[in-house]
């Protein structure tokens, strides 16, 4: 009985999470100011890391916690108080019908994904990982991490030291 | 006895599908540049999300690492894209889509 409440729990918390990511994810692209966009992108990240949590990924909860919502949107948020956009907030929007088009096929394409999933469940090779050895889940991702993906590992390395670099360069004044 | 059986893959799939199709409408419809890069953000996350769930239910570290990796990804093009933001505002005091079009013919 425990742990039927404990399940009935994980689908309320399910079920509440996934409403308000989709509710705030639509206000993301229908806001006209940007820095609403932002916050609200900010709330739809933070239902994605409960979701992590629900999924027995704590590390990526965290990571997605630290990185997106907290230096991501910070940066998008900081660029949109350097740009002054009061001009954008006024242009209206234009329907066009390349746009609408490629709305439908987007939607399209949804109910393709929506049909494949629920018409065969999702089954292929199990893995090593089980539930009881993901429970220590920043030991292991560290393990695979440094032993069987240490060359993308150091590739990422380099790319953030070219972005940095590329970034500074971009903004860097021109003499 | 009564069992409440748990959370399947596909609803979190279905989750993740509707978020990139979000995005993906937020990106072809919203003419300011940082509501399409913030869109872009959006995507990736639902990705992110698919490569967790196939992590957990096919009990597989490689979901894991992957979204890991997307996020510093996400994190290089970041920085990269809103300085490119800056200095197209620097440049042509707007960051409208569809006034900046120095590339197409």
């Amino acid at each position: 009985m425990a742990e039927n409440f404990g399940i009935l729990f994980q689908w309320l918390i399910f079920l509440g999470v996934a409403f308000v990511s989709i509710v705030a994810s639509l206000l993301v692209i229908t806001r006209k100011n940007p820095i609403h966009s932002a916050l609200f992108m900010v709330l739809t990240l933070l239902c994605v890391a409960v979701l992590y949590v629900l999924l027995h990924s704590p590390f990526i909860a965290i990571i997605q916690v630290i990185v997106y919502a907290g230096a991501i949107v910070m940066l998008i948020v900081f660029v949109i108080m350097l740009l002054d956009l009061e001009t954008e907030l006024r242009s209206r929007l234009k329907i066009v019908y390349s746009k609408v088009i490629g709305g439908f096929v987007a939607v399209l394409f949804l109910f393709g994904i929506l049909y494949t999933v629920v018409a065969k469940s999702p089954t292929g090779q199990t893995g090593s990982y089980t539930t009881e050895k993901m429970a220590s889940d920043v030991k292991t991702v560290g393990e695979a991490l440094f032993t069987e993906y240490v060359f993308p590992f150091e590739i990422t390395a380099i790319l953030l030291t070219a972005a940095i670099i590329g970034a500074v360069i971009l903004s860097k004044k021109r003499t | 006895m009564w069992v409440v059986p748990t959370i399947p893959p596909a609803l979190y799939l279905m989750l993740s599908g509707i978020l990139f199709t979000i995005g993906v409408i937020g990106v072809l419809t919203r003419r300011n540049a940082i509501v399409v890069f913030i869109s872009i953000e959006l995507m990736l996350n639902a990705v992110n999300l698919t490569f967790i769930t196939f992590s957990r239910f096919l009990q597989s570290i490689d979901g894991v690492i992957f979204a890991f990796f997307v996020m510093a990804v996400a994190a290089a093009e970041a920085a990269v894209g809103l300085a490119i933001f800056v200095m197209l505002y620097r440049s042509k005091e707007t960051i409208n889509v569809d006034d900046i079009n120095l590339l197409k013919w």
